[in-house]
């Protein structure tokens, strides 16, 4: 059957015979898996290597998930189980405590060697924070030195204690969920390190933390060493400050779970680590697509849940126009180019998103082979924080050559003028 | 804590106390063990190879550019013979890569064929002088201006982490007892026995001591009355990049070594890893085993030379070790029939690879001054097999085990057991060091947590 070019999906009480695997089973995994059962796919697989569905929120104990997806306010716990009946409820078949360690367009395989066949694979590993090794933090080697997922998972999912007083270093949106889940540990934050000049969440965050749990954050210095032999003793900033404390959580600087990705041999965005996708989140290897956090490192949950529905309706119309043999698949899906202070630019489900290196003020430009396609207002651009493009973008979905991203009318900010 | 059978009766001998349980002092316990000796070893850490052990380059040294004639050259070229048929029985896994000195510049290249030279007076005659094009073809990642190279085919990799437990556990099985947090604080040297306290008045009698107490071991050959050598602690500093830059090279990447150093090598690990280092500095410290700015940016300075692309990937560890070299370029091996005291002391980086054959020697020097292990009678010795840690190996996980820690690919029961075993480990690093977990590119991001549920080790101590 020849490629088609009608662009709808069939209705979905009609079914496509076929078989789509999702990898993970967090936030955008679930929501693709969902979402290709309403499409009509007939048997739709996720394999998730830990023991429950969910993902992160499912030790993110805090209020704010769901806002865009579910349409309501959750907590992330609240959040996952509310995603996990949806699965349930939605015919997917789920395969926990299972580990892909390989993939391609025509099935995974698993880590005990046997193969899953499928007609199409949905890659959703998510994203973790960067260890203080890959930070190249010098030092001792103490006990007491976590990531702020490694914190929430030991105070969320098995009650366990973290330590007395915590330095966090980083000063981003989850920076600031750090603080709070330390604080319902019984563990004192004694200060936020950001080596920007500035924090990099909402106002709002900042000084509701500041107000409720007075922490000082410290801008524009980095940690030169950790000390302590057997449990942390301290931190030493480059400025030369000694903080005391016996637990360091690192926040943030965000790494995709990119193994697959990379083994399969994608085209890689290099400034995310991350699979270059289309507007559909095909990658570069035809069969596989990619959404979620892998992509985009990070943005909150219901975005993420948004590009898995977003993935499945191409994978299904994908199905569908190709029937279950090779269809027409994106011709060479290269990363978006990007100029600094531009870090990376990928897409989400509402368009573009990227990320700048420093705090500035400019117009995001966005141009397909040499031809400017939308040049945003001027807008102001925080360094660790989604900036996104919703409108103008919409020619960009065929992905049919060279996409660029840069900044004009650029200027750094001052921030002796703000907050 | 005491592993095996000790019988705190003052009156019980031993026939053989061994200070230092790391891989020299447990290979000495299990050849004098399976040989019949009862044997005490005792361990100032909390675990067996967990100091120096640890942390060093994983090599499997030939000994190709040892000093000619030197104690090390013999007891590191018979240790890797001995090491390549031990390690594959008792599932240490070693990985047969060879190495590639590369010369970087006309002085260096003039200079291999010395290395060549002398490799062949060590006894090793299979090193191969290879030029440019070749260096490219073989290791095509390399950064340019590699003039040249000498392949050594048979330098290797093993993992460090299991000879020591290998070794222990075997002795152990066998009848050894392992003391630990027992460090030597007075030595009585008697008309037969030995006792040996500890600073909280716990007592060890034997016959015979053998002080493989590594970064101490002067400290406690002076205890025995003896000096000759002082340990001036190496600090080597290493980083570990992602598995994913393991395909950019297939084998170790060696400098051409000069008259101070050995210099900074790009190794793959058993692991499937690849590590860049080490440093050296010589410190006074016997326990900075931490890492450095100046340290870490030296490195990926060269780094950045030898294999550039290297740098794109991922760090996954960072560490440092302390080598126990004295002011002696040789070991320091000495008996002392008075005193019925053996001494292996000033034993560099090429511990690992030697330490059968120090075992060896230990032994015959021990009987030279009276240890007689031929009175023992014969008996059935318990054999040992660990779940090897190597990637090339078969893995738990691949027979269906639930998978704990993701990044290594660690079971669950791989952990358990790791914990419930005649040695187990009793921290995170313990179990790092006899599974892989938390080892891996998360540092424990995805399992830390469940670890600690699983081991009830309380994360916040």
């Amino acid at each position: 059957m020849g490629p088609q070019r009608v662009n709808r999906l069939r209705v979905a009480n009609e079914t496509l015979d076929g078989h789509v695997i999702v990898v993970g089973g967090g936030p955008a995994g679930l929501s693709a898996a969902i979402e290709l059962r309403r499409a009509g796919v007939d048997r739709v697989t996720v394999v998730e290597r830990e023991r429950e569905l969910g993902g992160i929120p499912r030790h993110t104990d805090h209020l704010g998930f769901g806002i865009r997806d579910q349409h309501r306010v959750l907590s992330g716990p609240d959040y996952a189980r509310r995603l996990r009946s949806a699965t349930e409820r939605a015919g997917v078949q789920a395969r926990t405590a299972t580990t892909v360690v390989h993939i391609s367009g025509s099935g995974v395989e698993l880590a005990d060697g046997s193969t899953v066949a499928a007609n199409a694979v949905v890659l959703a590993t998510g994203v973790r924070e960067r260890p203080r090794s890959a930070r190249l933090i010098p030092g001792d080697r103490p006990a007491g030195v976590y990531t702020t997922g490694t914190v929430q998972q030991l105070t969320t999912l098995h009650g366990l204690p973290v330590g007395r007083c915590a330095v966090i270093v980083g000063a981003e949106h989850v920076s600031f969920s750090a603080i709070w889940s330390l604080r319902h540990a019984g563990c004192t934050p004694v200060a936020m390190v950001t080596s920007l000049p500035r924090h990099q969440s909402t106002p709002l965050l900042r000084h509701a933390t500041a107000t409720r749990h007075r922490v000082p954050l410290l801008t524009g210095v980095a940690i030169a060493s950790i000390e302590g032999r057997g449990r942390v003793s301290a931190v030493v900033l480059t400025d030369g400050r000694r903080l005391s404390c016996d637990t360091v959580v690192f926040t943030g600087d965000w790494v995709p779970d990119h193994e697959l990705a990379y083994r399969a041999g994608m085209a890689i965005t290099q400034g995310a680590r991350s699979p270059a996708v289309t507007a559909g989140f095909a990658t570069s290897v035809p069969g596989v697509f990619a959404a979620g956090n892998l992509v985009h490192p990070a943005e909150a949950a219901d975005m993420c849940a948004l590009d898995g529905r977003a993935a499945a309706r191409s994978v299904a119309a994908w199905l569908n126009h190709g029937g279950l043999g090779p269809g027409v698949w994106p011709a060479d899906v290269r990363p978006i180019e990007v100029e600094p202070p531009i870090t990376w630019a990928s897409f989400d489900a509402g368009g573009l998103t990227l990320r700048v290196g420093e705090f500035c003020t400019a117009r995001v430009q966005v141009s397909m082979n040499g031809q400017v396609l939308t040049t945003s207002r001027i807008r102001r651009l925080v360094p660790n924080r989604a900036i996104v493009v919703r409108r103008g973008v919409e020619r960009s979905a065929e992905h049919q050559g060279v996409l660029r991203v840069r900044l004009v009318d650029l200027r750094v900010v001052d921030l002796r003028l703000v907050d | 804590m005491t592993v095996g059978a000790l019988e705190q009766a003052d009156e019980f001998v031993h026939d053989v106390a061994v200070i230092g349980a790391g891989v020299v002092g447990c290979a000495v316990a299990r050849l004098l063990t399976i040989q019949g000796a009862s044997v005490v070893v005792l361990e100032c850490s909390g675990d067996v190879g967990a100091a120096t052990s640890k942390a060093n380059t994983a090599i499997l040294h030939t000994g190709f550019d040892a000093t000619p004639g030197s104690v090390e050259a013999r007891l590191v070229a018979r240790g890797y013979e001995l090491l390549c048929t031990y390690a594959p029985s008792v599932g240490v896994s070693i990985e047969e890569t060879g190495a590639l000195l590369i010369a970087w510049d006309d002085a260096q290249l003039a200079s291999l064929n010395g290395v060549q030279v002398k490799a062949a007076a060590n006894g090793y005659d299979r090193t191969e002088v290879i030029d440019a094009a070749e260096v490219r073809s073989l290791e095509p990642h390399v950064g340019p201006g590699a003039l040249g190279g000498l392949l050594v085919p048979d330098e290797h990799i093993i993992d460090p982490w299991s000879t020591p437990i290998a070794f222990a556990t075997e002795a152990n099985a066998n009848g050894a007892v392992f003391v630990l947090n027992f460090a030597v604080d007075t030595v009585s040297v008697g008309a037969e026995v030995t006792t040996l306290r500890s600073a909280d008045q716990r007592r060890v009698v034997a016959r015979f001591v053998v002080n493989c107490a590594g970064l101490h071991g002067d400290t406690v050959h002076r205890m025995f009355g003896f000096s000759g050598f002082s340990i001036r602690p190496r600090r080597g500093e290493l980083i570990v990049f992602d598995k994913l830059a393991r395909p950019l090279l297939s084998r170790t990447i060696l400098p051409v070594p000069t008259p101070t150093t050995k210099g900074v090598l790009v190794a793959p690990t058993v692991f499937g890893n690849v590590m860049l280092g080490p440093t050296a500095d010589d410190i006074d410290d016997r326990a900075a085993t931490g890492t450095t700015r100046a340290g870490l940016d030296d490195l990926l300075m060269k780094g950045s030379r030898i294999l550039p692309d290297l740098l794109d990937h991922e760090v996954t560890a960072v560490y440092a070790g302390l080598r126990a070299a004295s002011e002696h370029s040789d070991y320091q091996l000495s008996a002392h029939a008075d005193a019925r005291y053996v001494c292996l002391g000033g034993i560099r980086s090429t511990g690992l690879t030697a330490s059968m054959a120090l075992a060896e020697h230990a032994q015959s020097l021990l009987s030279g001054i009276g240890h007689d292990s031929s009175a023992n009678e014969a008996r059935e010795l318990v054999a040992v097999r660990l779940t090897p840690l190597g990637d090339a190996d078969d893995r738990p996980y691949r027979n269906g085990g639930r998978i704990v820690c993701h990044c290594e690919r660690v079971t669950e029961g791989e952990i358990v057991d790791a914990c419930t075993g005649p040695l187990p480990a009793t921290n995170v690093d313990g179990l790092r060091r006899r599974t892989r977990a938390l080892a891996g590119r998360c540092q424990g991001f995805y399992c830390f947590a469940e670890i600690c549920s699983l081991t009830t080790w309380d994360p916040s101590a």
